[in-house]
């Protein structure tokens, strides 16, 4: 070992710096979270032994429980739309001609580099009661009174999909753009109809860009506080308002790594189903 | 049949751009209210640079910006060097553990990190979020950097060894060159990311140190705020010109 760092002190540097980094800052603040889960609230120094598991417990107190409910069913809501807005998507972008694919690529990633906050802060001018698309609706005569758009369920979720969809749309995109044509020619001249192809071919081989695309997107969709926060109102809370609540204003960590910890096990089993789904192909493919 | 996939791509463009579009022609409105349109006006550029804690979050998300992205880009650099080039035990954990920072909700990054920083007694302010920003911009230079080097010819640098170039000296003359693209680029991508950030630096910034984000998340928790639509302008042709610039260097190194 010092034989090595004699020998190379810029390679021993290099690690030295790299791991000293991610050991301090992503390795010893996870095992914190999940030490904290375990132990008990102290108003002084923010947590404190004995260790019990309270903090699980409580998410199961009716009133977490139902925000916890409440906020999975708008994420999964919100990963549907994207999956159903995203799918047909990608597939008719990875058809476009190359020289113009790059093109329509950058236009989506252009939301990704501008500001959230203020993308969602457009929304709430287009959805608010007087605001645009109520205008719209009552020129045209759809409506006669504004309807009540901003701060209900549904203008949590338009705004979540708005921001994550090409989050959704880029990892489908790639697996279509590696499906092969000649595997599409060899379904439909082994017989298979356009529907039978789709569900025995084009299914199987884009599934791991769907799990991808919902790891991307079911997560954040629980934990972008500030979606709710601009359009949803105080009763259309995510999982990440609670953890936030918990941890910036009731001081409460046991409780809020605890929620942060059922985020990080979800993500955890999605990754497993990701990898899978690629090993599966893989071995299919061999 | 196929107009079909067409007007669905431009309808799904379509629907991604209007509120874009909305907040800029609203940004040169003269009506107060927010909604109606009352003449063009260049009033709430004016008010948002007369407003001096706004000016002051703006040149402090600046910096903070421009720091967050130079650290990372450089612990960056020799992550991915030390990734592409040496063999050392845990090198999966290591990859893991970005994939994790990555992957893994912003909200439980923040969290962890406040837990860290309040438990060292750290002050929330600059160096905090400067730590949180580095850590989160980390793992989107390693893969740029990671991109480039994959493409790279392996008989370079092996060439420059045999010369008899120290490690080092191989390093700042024919790996740094040849990556240097993928550092502008990852620059650039940091810099945007630590501009943008909302969730963690909720968490881990304090009254010292106001930045533009949770200036902006304060304004328009409540209400419309006519400011905010200059402001976001702004900010959208910035991460534009930052966009393309960083394209543009990509697409240029690959000819």
């Amino acid at each position: 070992m010092m034989q090595s760092i004699k020998q190379q002190p810029f390679r021993a540097a290099v690690l030295l710096l790299v791991w000293g980094w991610l050991l301090f800052l992503v390795l010893a603040p996870n095992l914190l979270v999940l030490g904290a889960s375990v132990m008990t609230r102290n108003p002084g120094t923010f947590i404190s032994l004995p260790l019990n598991l309270d903090a699980y417990r409580q998410l199961f107190n009716p009133l977490y429980l139902e925000v916890f409910l409440h906020s999975l069913y708008m994420a999964t809501m919100t990963t549907l739309a994207c999956l159903l807005i995203g799918y047909p998507f990608a597939w008719a972008l990875s058809r476009v001609e190359k020289r113009r694919q790059m093109l329509l690529i950058f236009l989506l990633i252009v939301p990704f580099w501008t500001n959230s906050l203020v993308r969602t802060y457009a929304l709430k001018l287009i959805l608010a009661t007087n605001g645009l698309l109520n205008s719209a609706l009552m020129s045209l005569g759809v409506i006669d009174e504004p309807l009540q758009l901003l701060y209900t369920e549904g203008a949590v979720i338009v705004g979540l999909v708005y921001l994550l969809l090409p989050f959704m749309i880029l990892p489908l995109y790639s697996v279509f753009e590696d499906l092969r044509q000649d595997v599409l020619l060899a379904s439909h001249d082994l017989g298979a109809g356009r529907f039978a192809t789709f569900k025995n071919v084009i299914v199987p081989l884009t599934l791991p860009g769907v799990l991808a695309g919902v790891m991307l997107v079911l997560l954040p969709a629980m934990g972008l506080f500030f979606v709710p926060d601009i359009l949803g109102g105080s009763r259309n809370l995510l999982v990440g308002n609670v953890i936030k609540n918990q941890f910036l204003d009731a001081r409460n960590w046991p409780f809020g790594a605890a929620a942060s910890i059922v985020l990080t096990v979800t993500m955890a089993l999605l990754m497993f189903a990701h990898r899978l789904s690629k090993r599966r192909l893989g071995e299919e493919g061999a | 049949m196929r107009w079909l996939p067409r007007s669905y791509l431009t309808l799904v463009y379509l629907l991604l751009y209007v509120p874009i579009i909305v907040l800029v022609v609203f940004s040169f409105n003269d009506s107060r209210t927010g909604y109606n349109w009352g003449g063009l006006s260049l009033r709430w550029y004016e008010s948002l640079f007369n407003n001096h804690a706004m000016v002051q979050a703006m040149w402090n998300s600046l910096w903070l910006a421009l720091t967050a992205a130079t650290v990372s880009t450089m612990i960056g650099a020799l992550t991915a060097l030390a990734l592409h080039r040496y063999r050392f035990r845990g090198k999966k954990v290591l990859n893991g553990m970005l994939f994790v920072v990555m992957m893994s909700p912003e909200i439980v990054l923040a969290i962890s990190l406040l837990g860290l920083f309040l438990l060292l007694g750290l002050q929330l302010g600059y160096v905090s979020l400067l730590l949180a920003h580095v850590t989160f911009c980390l793992p989107f230079v390693v893969i740029t950097v990671m991109a480039r080097l994959a493409g790279f010819d392996e008989r370079l640098p092996e060439a420059a060894r045999d010369l008899g170039a120290s490690d080092f000296t191989m390093t700042r003359t024919v790996l740094i060159p040849v990556i240097m693209p993928a550092l502008m680029a990852g620059w650039l991508l940091g810099f945007t990311l630590s501009m943008d950030d909302v969730v963690v630096s909720s968490f881990v910034s304090g009254p010292s140190y106001e930045i533009l984000p949770l200036r902006i998340y304060s304004m328009v928790r409540v209400g419309l705020k006519p400011e905010v639509n200059a402001l976001g302008t702004l900010l959208l042709v910035f991460s534009l010109v930052m966009l393309m610039l960083s394209q543009w260097i990509l697409s240029r190194s690959k000819q």
